[in-house]
């Protein structure tokens, strides 16, 4: 079994007087691609935002590349080498596409090839076309691209996706798959979160279920495929 | 008019407008990143003149050359650059995160201390700066002359705008200034310090408002109240431009150079007033200016946290309140005539903090001119006993009227907006009824304003007029007390809370809104009224910016989210002012800095501290 890259501990987060994490544990190993799996509510946004340091952590332990990494400023965790792509795209709508990259740009970790916008290019061929377009003037899925490339331009070890495939057309939903895989492929570990069952079984190695803020299940893509129960249980609407 | 004339009057249009783009651009970038109205950018401003009186000469003892005098200027600008760093340090690092009305009032609280600094280090002398080697002639245009030097400014302003572009678009620096401006959580979480951009930011602005003030030293003297004087022009700048866009900016400053150029030929009297007018129209109609975006959700500053749960008087509170209540009825029997006068001054005061958080803490509508109204209810009574020889009673009558009215003018348009160009437009309005004060010298009595303003015979002595304002202004607090807990305050509550589900259920926010305005505007006006006759007098102090700034302070050291602690803030902050102030020299400098320890350590006022006392209990 590989290594353990990101470690999650007992994570309390919460908004005010509101709590929304009552103690999250996960693993993400090097290389593999975990899924986060939950219905709407449940917290999966929460605990990627809390573990990228956009929302203090009220409790528990994050550790990235057994450094502990609980409660950084988030540029802190990002110059560590964790990626975080968020649901809601975010992208600098006045900026152009390549300005948009050039935000994203931070030097690569001693011995490894940094992404430049062209190697990203070749994986997003639409963006290309449009490097000097404004980022307001593109379609939900090239934005969604945009944001992708925008945090790989950071050269990150690892990546959190929130909801890659939400609300976008079926076949964007397709080449962001491949874009995940791809990310698989440069050895680049993704901890996705999502409530699409075939998106997640398509591109991961393992899965997690989150409901009220705690991890009710945990075991490979295959296994939760298979288990009608906790299919049922956790993640149909 | 000569063809030459009107030429060489736009050229001193474009001239000035040109050394307001740079200012404005400096004001407009800083709070495009840290989201932060920075007040103080005037005393930046103000500070480069200085500086530039200091340097410059000095530099060309050694050779009277243009590039000495440019380099003298670059220098001066360097320095105020640094300022802004040490700022963005010491300060707003400290405030990013909290309400803009905070924000806005610790900044403001710089102001104060910078003018006190400038006192103590240049003197109350203005100091008059030397004329630019190379550039002292003039030119002849159509047979007219115009000062080379002008001509000169008139080209800073698009060079300064060609190299921000270029900054903005061409350097990693800029790219992410634009970036921060639109999305700065982000921003950091693709692995960008924030805080170094913040404080090359700082940098940037403060270095661009110290350049404006550097370069005009050979025509105006450097002074301490340039400061002032600039801010609100610069504000009404930023806001017409839209806030953070420095073409927008550019545009502005084009018009109302312009506007001023023209303006002073038709109405000499009242260009500030055009210039103010020309404002509202422009966010009537675009209410996030020319060239200006709504808010993203994100980058938002969170309104102050407001009075949540007005409970009624409980046994303990009933007591405390009779207890003042007494203490004031039976004062006249035993204090001196100072006392009493502070007194008065205080229940004056207290009616005034009282309906400023009617609005502020009970409707979340942050009024940043509260004083206009008190002023104008001051002017009205003043005037009418005055110039028209009406006794106190009608004029005490019309106080409020006039208060009221002019909030439900101004109100009109404020209440269309909501954040930032909300408190801005409040303040502008501010600006145009001091200014008219002001400037209207015949019937107001302008700087000077006017004496003789006493109450009728029967209300002369101190014990009766005390009396008298003790009646007024409690009575006037209860009645606003009792709309504040009425269904009409708990809907302005929801509004503050929610817009759009207020929106949603049926009420009409702006309509409520306005109304709230206006019956807080009366009961500024009625205290305004109160303190004309206290005073004997009245000035244009009383509407002016550190009047409302006082407000804000009483409310805040009171407490914004309680309902009674404004009239424990205004008494505290007013007694506190009354000793001290008397006591040193430097009474700006200790109020800023007061003003700033309040929003650091101590956000939540004594009302609040009190509160959270009792909870624990």
């Amino acid at each position: 079994m590989a290594e353990a890259m990101l470690e999650v501990e007992g994570l309390k987060a919460g908004y005010g007087p509101a709590e929304v994490l009552f103690g999250v544990g996960l693993v993400l190993r090097k290389g593999e691609v975990a899924a986060l799996m939950g219905r709407n509510g449940a917290g999966k946004s929460t605990t990627l935002k809390a573990i990228m340091g956009l929302l203090p952590p009220r409790g528990g332990r994050v550790r990235f590349n057994g450094r502990d990494i609980t409660g950084l400023p988030p540029f802190r965790i990002a110059r560590l080498g964790l990626g975080y792509v968020p649901e809601e795209r975010r992208i600098f709508t006045d900026l152009t596409v390549a300005e948009n990259l050039e935000v994203g740009r931070r030097p690569a970790p001693g011995g490894r090839a940094a992404w430049t916008p062209e190697r990203l290019f070749a994986i997003f061929p639409n963006l290309a076309e449009m490097r000097h377009r404004r980022a307001a003037a593109m379609s939900g899925g090239e934005q969604q691209m945009l944001t992708i490339a925008r945090t790989l331009m950071g050269n990150p070890q690892a990546v959190l996706l929130d909801e890659p495939s939400e609300g976008l057309a079926p076949v964007i939903v397709e080449q962001m798959a491949e874009a995940v895989l791809r990310m698989k492929v440069e050895g680049i570990a993704v901890l996705l979160s999502e409530q699409n069952l075939d998106f997640a079984a398509a591109v991961s190695d393992r899965a997690y279920v989150i409901e009220k803020g705690d991890i009710r299940y945990q075991g490979t893509m295959e296994a939760l495929e298979a288990d009608d129960h906790v299919r049922e249980a956790y993640l149909t609407v | 008019m000569e063809p030459g004339f009107l030429v060489v009057q736009a050229l001193s249009g474009l001239a000035s407008a040109s050394s307001l783009f740079v200012i404005a651009s400096g004001l407009t970038l800083v709070f495009g990143v840290t989201r932060i109205v920075n007040f103080a950018h005037g005393s930046f401003y103000m500070l480069g003149a200085y500086m530039a009186v200091t340097i410059v000469p000095w530099l060309l003892e050694f050779d009277r050359s243009p590039w000495l005098f440019f380099i003298g200027v670059l220098a001066s600008a360097a320095v105020v650059g640094l300022l802004g760093v040490a700022m963005e340090l010491l300060l707003l690092r400290r405030i990013y995160k909290v309400p803009e009305l905070f924000q806005l009032l610790a900044t403001f609280g710089v102001v104060l201390m910078v003018q006190d600094a400038v006192l103590k280090i240049w003197g109350p002398v203005d100091i008059a700066g030397p004329r630019a080697p190379g550039l002292r002639h003039g030119v002849y245009i159509l047979d007219q002359r115009f000062p080379a030097y002008e001509l000169f400014l008139i080209f800073v302003g698009p060079v300064v705008l060609g190299l921000l572009w270029l900054l903005m678009h061409r350097t990693r620096f800029g790219i992410l200034i634009r970036a921060a401006t639109r999305d700065r959580e982000m921003v950091g979480a693709l692995g960008v310090n924030q805080a170094l951009l913040f404080t090359g930011t700082l940098f940037l602005g403060a270095f661009l408002a110290g350049l404006g003030g550097a370069l005009q030293i050979p025509r105006v003297s450097a002074s301490g109240q340039m400061d002032i004087s600039i801010i609100t022009e610069v504000f009404v700048v930023t806001v017409i431009g839209g806030m953070g866009s420095v073409t927008g900016a550019f545009l502005a400053a084009l018009l109302i150079g312009q506007l001023q150029a023209f303006g002073v030929l038709i109405f000499p009297k009242i260009t500030l007033v055009l210039v103010f007018l020309l404002m509202a129209a422009v966010l009537v109609v675009k209410p996030w200016g020319l060239l200006g975006r709504p808010e993203a959700a994100a980058g938002r500053a969170a309104l102050p946290e407001g009075i949540l749960h007005p409970a009624p008087f409980d046994h303990v509170g009933r007591l405390i309140a009779l207890l003042a209540v007494a203490a004031v009825l039976v004062l006249p029997l035993f204090g001196d005539a100072y006392v009493m006068k502070v007194v008065t001054e205080v229940l004056v005061f207290a009616l005034a903090a009282f309906s400023l958080n009617f609005l502020v803490g009970n409707g979340g509508i942050v009024s940043f001119g509260h004083a206009a109204y008190f002023g104008l209810g001051a002017y009205a009574a003043g005037l009418l006993v005055t110039r028209l020889g009406l006794p106190m009673e009608p004029a005490l009558l019309a106080a409020p009227i006039a208060g009221g009215a002019f909030a439900a003018l101004f109100g009109f348009f404020v209440v269309r907006l909501s954040g930032i160009y909300l408190a801005m437009l409040t303040l502008a309005f501010a600006q145009i009824a001091y200014a008219v004060c002001f400037q209207w010298v015949e019937v107001t009595g302008g700087d000077n304003g006017v004496v003789g303003v006493w109450p009728s015979a029967w209300a002369s002595s101190r014990h009766v007029y005390l009396y008298l304002v003790a009646a007024c202004s409690i009575g006037a607090i209860l009645a606003l007390r009792h709309v504040l807990y009425a269904p009409f305050g708990a809907t302005l509550r929801a509004a503050r809370d929610s817009e759009q589900r207020a929106d949603a259920i049926g009420v009409d926010v702006r309509t409520h809104r306005w109304l709230g305005f206006t019956l807080a505007g009366a009961a500024a006006g009625l205290a305004g009224g109160l303190y004309a006759f206290s005073k004997g007098s009245i000035d244009p102090t009383l509407l002016s910016i550190p009047m409302s700034v006082d407000f804000l302070a009483m409310i805040l050291l009171g407490g914004i989210q309680t309902v009674m602690g404004p009239l424990l803030g205004a008494a505290a902050f007013h007694a506190i002012k009354d000793a001290v102030m008397p006591l040193t020299d430097y009474w700006r400098f200790l109020l800023g800095a007061a003003i700033i320890a309040l929003v650091l350590i101590f956000p939540r006022g004594l009302g609040g501290a009190y509160a959270a006392l009792r909870a624990r209990a």
